[in-house]
């Protein structure tokens, strides 16, 4: 080997060195998770649309159901074991946005109510909901400007 | 005392590493080192209500227990030198409070053992102190919560990724003593070779390491061999393979006797550590535990331990300034 004198060889040679993440396993599992998931979604709707609610209702119903699910099990320290296992599968659906939010709440609780939980619940999500309600913003005015 | 070279310091009448403890958590505990430490922790809060709490504790209890085996009482030590890596040293300087000894802060990152050994011998070689405490202390959940995120979060670590080692270490450093002895001192440079990944500290400390080693070889005139074991604090399986493999190119062999103490600390493959251990307590718990028993049973008598530290800005996700200090003991 010869020696490295730059930073782009030594970065190159990291990279080299880096062992890589089980691609295929972690996509797998993913894909099963995270279908799995949407599944238990759509069955709470068809049984909400079943019982008589219209669409927006049931999808509205299907989001509290989920997302109270992931806030209880992240509390019940499993919603992390799920993710390490099922990596975007589980964080990619409302769930791992509900995770998001709760973990940081729980953690910082010993920061206390107002300055812990309170200022720091948002420390993970914060950056998608600034982006997310941002975009939303932009893509309203052009949409009332275009439609005007 | 006196200046080898351009980097090194020799300590002319070296002062004796008179005792050492070790505290460690539970995920420690079921590593292969377990039986080295002087107590291990059933769980991760020791009682406290916040984990900021257990640290203080564990490095307060480690620091009482490295003076009660040193013989010295705590009224003779003269100075204390402690950092972690929480805010402000939070863990250190809480637990240590109640101690009454004039206390020196030192934010070494994961380098802060070997650090405060370096200036607490420089403290005891030049008379300004009979006898010295120097300690360190790291928590896992503390430091995930700080630099990375909360445990609860369901996200994925990458294989380079290390865990921070739970726990304690603390030294008892005095003038009288038959050793074992620090004897050379080389403080290291900061070297970026501009790794920003915050999952790859290994990677981005290793320049660090070579850069020092080279210098520490260079200054003293001594080769690989003279020592019996070369340690790094906390380079995991990546950084050690790389420091391996580049100080090959620069002419030193380091293979026989290199090790790592966040290789050394958990069993890659049962603990699921990924790259390996890291943090203030990987170094401090395993030169405490393991390494300062070998060299009281004369099992190894020249090592060379080097610690390393590399900052994560969390935010910006890079990783800038690593930075090395050796201490050989001998």
């Amino acid at each position: 080997m010869k020696p490295i004198e730059t930073k782009q060889e030594y970065s190159d040679y990291v990279d080299q060195k880096s062992p890589n993440s089980p691609i295929l396993k972690n996509c797998f599992n993913a894909f099963w998770v995270g279908g799995l998931i949407c599944s238990i979604g759509q069955i709470i709707m068809d049984f909400c649309q079943y019982q008589g609610m219209d669409q927006t209702s049931a999808s509205t119903v299907v989001s509290i159901i989920l997302i109270a699910i992931s806030a209880i099990l992240t509390g019940l320290n499993v919603f992390n074991k799920i993710g390490k296992f099922a990596g975007a599968g589980s964080l990619v659906p409302i769930t791992g946005f509900a995770n998001s939010i709760v973990s940081p709440a729980i953690e910082y609780k010993s920061e206390g109510y107002i300055m812990g939980v309170g200022g720091k619940m948002f420390t993970v999500a914060g950056p998608v909901l600034v982006f997310g309600i941002s975009a939303s913003v932009i893509v309203g005015i052009i949409a009332t400007f275009f439609q005007g | 005392m006196k200046r080898l070279g351009t980097q090194t310091i020799q300590l002319d009448n070296p002062p004796t590493i008179v005792s050492t403890a070790s505290i460690v958590g539970p995920k420690e505990a079921q590593g292969p080192l377990a039986k080295y430490f002087d107590q291990c922790l059933d769980d991760e809060f020791w009682g406290e209500k916040t984990w900021e709490k257990a640290e203080s504790k564990i490095i307060k209890e480690t620091v009482n227990m490295a003076v009660t085996k040193s013989g010295i009482a705590a009224t003779d030590i003269d100075y204390c030198f402690a950092g972690d890596l929480l805010n402000q040293c939070i863990s250190s300087s809480f637990g240590l409070r109640e101690l009454n000894i004039p206390f020196f802060g030192v934010f070494g990152a994961c380098s802060t053992f070997v650090e405060s050994l370096c200036l607490g011998s420089v403290f005891v070689e030049s008379g300004a102190a009979t006898n010295v405490l120097c300690a360190t202390s790291s928590h896992f959940c503390s430091a995930e919560k700080q630099f990375r995120f909360p445990l609860e979060l369901g996200n994925q670590r990458p294989q380079s990724a290390q865990w921070t080692v739970t726990g304690s270490g603390a030294a008892v450093v005095s003038a009288n003593g038959t050793g074992p002895f620090i004897t050379m001192i080389t403080p290291g440079k900061i070297v970026d070779m501009g790794i920003k990944d915050a999952n790859n500290m290994g990677a981005a400390m290793a320049p660090a390491a070579l850069d020092t080693l080279i210098t520490h070889f260079r200054d003293t005139g001594r080769k690989p061999s003279y020592y019996d074991a070369i340690i790094t604090g906390d380079l995991g399986y990546i950084g050690k393979e790389i420091l391996t493999e580049l100080s090959e190119t620069k002419g030193y062999n380091i293979k026989s006797n290199y090790n790592d103490c966040g290789v050394l600390i958990f069993d890659k493959e049962k603990q699921d550590t990924h790259s390996g251990g890291s943090g203030c307590a990987c170094v401090g718990t395993t030169f405490s535990g393991y390494f300062y028993k070998q060299l009281q049973e004369k099992k190894l008598n020249k090592i060379l331990l080097i610690a390393t530290r590399c900052f994560n800005e969390f935010y910006e996700l890079s990783t800038r300034g690593k930075h090395s200090w050796y201490c050989t003991c001998n």
